[in-house]
């Protein structure tokens, strides 16, 4: 359904994302795990060419066999939210303060489907109803509810022109956890319901864990491991996918609590990125080499790929 | 509403303060400062020494200061204001004649200023930097930049002496009764030479309220929603930015005042302002210190308006 | 930056114009009485922006008048900003009761609209230079006060003022050798803009008869137009010129204003 080939996004000289490529299906789950300001929004909004006009966007994004970043702009805007939806994070901003909720939802409905108002407003009825807001509340404003509920409110939105593909950048940053928990699950039932395409995007690689099938780790605008989510985490060929993982403990293993460990150093600037593995100057096991070759994602298992030149020396964790 | 309610008796209370504070400033800029009040009252007019002193005494001159600031507040608030010696006539009845056309002129513009101001801002704001935003800026910062009179003696000029437009008044004293026609003819210039000057401030003060929501988060959901730019902007960044605008709005509309008063003197519009300059001449003290009131009330008033007005517009304040 | 080159240039321009004046422009040019020519005429060989009612040189009357407008201009401005600076100053530093007195106070000279206020004052002190001076300065200190005070509050609340406290400085030491220098950078561009508006508000002032009758300002010349007819004659050359002056001098300090406040943004220098 959604294939993406060599995707490059530059704002002037700086490179946020260089040559991103991966593959979803119907019904499948995506999950982009990584450190704030290695590329992972920039990368789930310039699909959708969501990004402003400073920013320079490179390769191809084909959608059902449609390449979204060369389409017509009408053609784009008919593919937005009516097959291509996002659930953006901080719910709070991301809805309008002026305008009742219900309002919103109806405006992408009332946009891309033939239908009037009075349908329009039983959708969102339904909507609101199949995520656990109370329907009569269409009329109240966004700082009414909490923040919780708003989350909530953003994915009856997502979800209301039935998308094939929603993009949910950091869907549970800022809730608590009793409130994670509960807006994954939701997606999840939601999303296995309908089987909508999924690309999740989050700094938590536990929350990927837990919604996502396949998991891509990027680092300084590169994926850098790509597999199956259990798998990557048990198992992590990539060094920094192994740092990420340890630093998240694992709930119910008693051992991983005891000692997350921090990963030291910080993430490159975009600007200083030149040749080579963008890791080296943090990776413990890094050589010379790691320094000067080229990084490509190389096959480190059945459906898995790792940028690491350990993984081409045939070198295990 | 409860919270409305209150909130409602604070501003009113401060609005009475700062009332009461005008009249205090009233009281010392014409009572105490003017060396011989009397006499500068009867300046131009030939008075013998016995009518001097009679006139101190019926003004209550050599009374207690407090005692003629308390008949001074007690006077106003039963509106009467004093007495014009020049026009022979009680200040209240002049400020009474001349309010409606200074309403109209101050209603129009300021109806055309704010609609015209805000459109213009919303557009130059959105599309930040474009030959369209620079042009209006330019034109804004230019007419910020002029004198208001000048300008309105440059239109008279323009349009008068070709006989495009009448050269001044508010009706043509050669028409019996008043024709509505004939006074909308003689209110455009004036109403131009206004809206030309006034409107910059709404296009400044609409122009910086969308760039600053141009940021918002929820745009950015409004355009994933596949909405056309002109539409994002006119259904999500305009309501959104208007809000901080309004309270704006209505506070400079308490600046339209100072307008008033060189237009009108321009164009011997027979408003509030053109009393106010006719008033300069001797200077005719009670009537200044008549509008002198009569203004700032009208701002305090405008003030109060431009808060309760935000607090019913903004559904984030409403429910407080 | 062109707008500051462009403002301060011509602040320049007419800087030097109205300083060197008197070296050109002499009493026989300026006297009603003595001079010789044309009444009210358009411009002609030798009066190239034409002449007044009394048959005065415009052009050499907008340069005279450039001498008392832009000094007015300047002086009131100079009384705005020690008014304003000194409340400002005291009411940050002084956040108790002096602090919320200054304020209430600044907040009520706010709510009076500035021309009455103006006029009534002008009005009242006499016609003449000085009480429009004093006028202009009442109604204008607020602007600086509130941003000063502001700026007051900023600065203080900075680590550094902490530690001179404690090393014993009084509370005029912090606020002169202090707060003071690290205030002034605002105060500058703030005054640029207040000369700005006093200009215009000196030229309103005169036009509305509230000038010294004898002098010569860039306000006293519409006013003479306006009252002598010269609108209804349709004198444009002596109408034109002097509001045109008042418009490059007014966007002059505007323009340089605005530049100054954007080159000392601090939020360039990170840029930088």
């Amino acid at each position: 359904m959604l294939e993406v080939r060599d995707l490059n996004v530059s704002y002037g000289p700086a490179q946020a994302v260089r040559g991103v490529s991966f593959e979803l299906d119907r019904g499948q789950t995506l999950g982009i795990a990584g450190e704030s300001g290695c590329g992972k929004s920039t990368m789930a909004l310039s699909l959708l060419r969501l990004l402003p006009d400073t920013a320079r966007v490179a390769g191809r994004v084909l959608f059902e066999g449609e390449d979204l970043l060369t389409a017509r702009w009408a053609r784009l805007r008919a593919v937005r939210w009516n097959a291509a939806s996002v659930v953006f994070q901080g719910a709070m901003s991301a809805l309008n303060p002026v305008r009742t909720v219900g309002d919103q939802i109806c405006e992408p409905i009332l946009l891309h489907e033939r239908v009037n108002a009075k349908a329009a407003r039983r959708r969102t009825a339904e909507l609101l109803d199949a995520v656990g807001v109370p329907a009569r509340r269409a009329g109240d404003y966004p700082h009414e509810f909490s923040g919780g509920q708003r989350q909530r409110i953003m994915i009856a939105m997502a979800l209301a022109c039935r998308p094939d593909l929603i993009i949910a950048d950091e869907p549970t940053t800022a809730l608590d956890v009793m409130v994670q928990a509960q807006i994954l699950r939701l997606l999840g039932d939601l999303v296995r319901e309908s089987g909508i395409g999924v690309i999740m995007i989050s700094h938590d690689l536990a929350v990927l864990a837990q919604m996502c099938e396949r998991l891509a780790v990027m680092y300084a605008g590169r994926i850098v491991e790509t597999g199956p989510a259990r798998e990557l985490i048990d198992d992590p060929r990539h060094p920094y996918t192994r740092a990420l993982a340890r630093a998240f403990p694992t709930i119910g293993d008693p051992a991983s609590r005891l000692a997350p460990e921090g990963l030291p150093g910080d993430p490159p600037r975009i600007a200083d990125l030149g040749d080579g593995c963008a890791f080296a100057p943090r990776c413990v096991s890094a050589e010379a080499a790691c320094r000067t070759r080229t990084m490509e994602l190389w096959p480190s298992g059945q459906g898995r790929a790792a940028a690491c030149v350990r993984v081409l020396e045939g070198e295990a964790s | 509403m409860r919270g409305f309610g209150r909130h409602l008796a604070e501003k009113l209370a401060a609005a009475v303060v700062s009332f009461f504070v005008t009249l205090v400033i009233g009281f010392v800029i014409f009572s105490l400062m003017p060396a011989d009040p009397v006499r500068t009252l009867t300046r131009g007019r030939p008075t013998s020494e016995a009518q001097l002193a009679q006139l101190r005494l019926q003004l209550g001159l050599d009374d207690p200061l407090w005692q003629r600031f308390l008949s001074f507040v007690g006077d106003t608030l039963r509106g009467e204001l004093g007495y014009s010696w020049q026009f022979q006539q009680q200040v209240s009845t002049l400020v009474a004649e001349r309010l409606g056309p200074t309403l109209l002129l101050m209603g129009t513009s300021a109806a055309i200023s704010v609609a015209l101001g805000l459109w213009l801002g919303m557009r130059s704001g959105w599309k930040q930097g474009s030959v369209f935003d620079r042009i209006t800026s330019g034109a804004s910062l230019t007419l910020w930049s002029v004198p208001t009179f000048w300008l309105g003696m440059i239109l008279l000029v323009a349009f008068s002496i070709p006989g495009l437009l009448p050269a001044g008044g508010m009706s043509d004293p050669s028409l019996p009764g008043t024709d509505p026609l004939d006074v909308a003819r003689h209110l455009v210039l004036p109403c131009l030479t206004m809206v030309l000057v006034i409107f910059a401030q709404y296009v400044t003060v609409m122009r910086s309220s969308i760039i600053d929501e141009r940021g918002a988060a929820y745009l950015l959901t409004a355009r994933a929603k596949g909405l056309a730019d002109a539409d994002v902007r006119r259904r999500h960044a305009a309501p959104n930015a208007l809000l901080p605008s309004v309270t704006m709005i209505f506070m400079h509309l308490g600046t339209l005042v100072s307008g008033a008063i060189t237009v009108e003197a321009v164009y011997s519009w027979p408003g509030l302002g053109y009393l106010t300059y006719q008033a300069l001449k001797i200077p005719d003290l009670p009537l200044l210190q008549g509008t002198f009131i009569i203004f700032s009330a009208s701002v305090i008033i405008m003030n109060l308006l431009a808060d309760l007005a935000y607090r019913f517009l903004d559904p984030r304040v409403r429910a407080q | 930056m062109r707008s500051l080159l462009w403002g301060a240039g011509v602040l320049a321009a007419f800087a030097l114009l109205a300083l060197t004046a008197p070296l050109y422009i002499g009493d026989a040019d300026l006297n009603v009485v003595k001079v010789t020519g044309p009444q009210l005429s358009p411009p002609v060989a030798g009066y190239p922006l034409g002449t007044d009612q009394a048959g005065r040189s415009v052009l050499l009357l907008v340069i005279w008048g450039a001498r008392e407008s832009l000094a007015i201009g300047l002086i009131a401005t100079a009384l705005t900003v020690v008014l304003g600076s000194a409340v400002g100053l005291l009411a940050g530093h002084y956040q108790g009761a002096l602090g919320k007195a200054l304020m209430h106070v600044t907040d009520w000279f706010i709510a009076l609209p500035s021309l009455p206020l103006a006029i009534s004052l002008s009005a009242v002190l006499g016609q003449g230079a000085a009480s429009i001076t004093v006028a202009i300065a009442v109604t204008s200190w607020t602007a600086t006060a509130r941003l000063v005070r502001a700026q007051t509050l900023a600065v203080e609340a900075r680590p550094f003022i902490e530690r001179a406290r404690v090393l014993g400085a009084g509370n005029t030491q912090v606020m002169l050798r202090h707060v003071l220098p690290n205030v002034l950078p605002l105060i500058l561009v703030s005054s640029t803009l207040t000369v700005a508006s006093a200009i215009l508000s000196e030229a309103t002032l005169t036009f509305l008869g509230l000038g010294d009758p004898t002098s010569v300002t860039w306000g006293s010349m519409l006013q003479a137009a306006f009252s002598g007819g010269a609108v209804t004659a349709g004198a444009w050359w002596y109408l034109l010129p002097p509001g045109v002056a008042i418009l490059i001098v007014v966007l002059g300090f505007t323009l340089t204003g605005r530049a100054v406040e954007h080159l000392l943004d601090p939020r360039r220098a990170a840029h930088a």
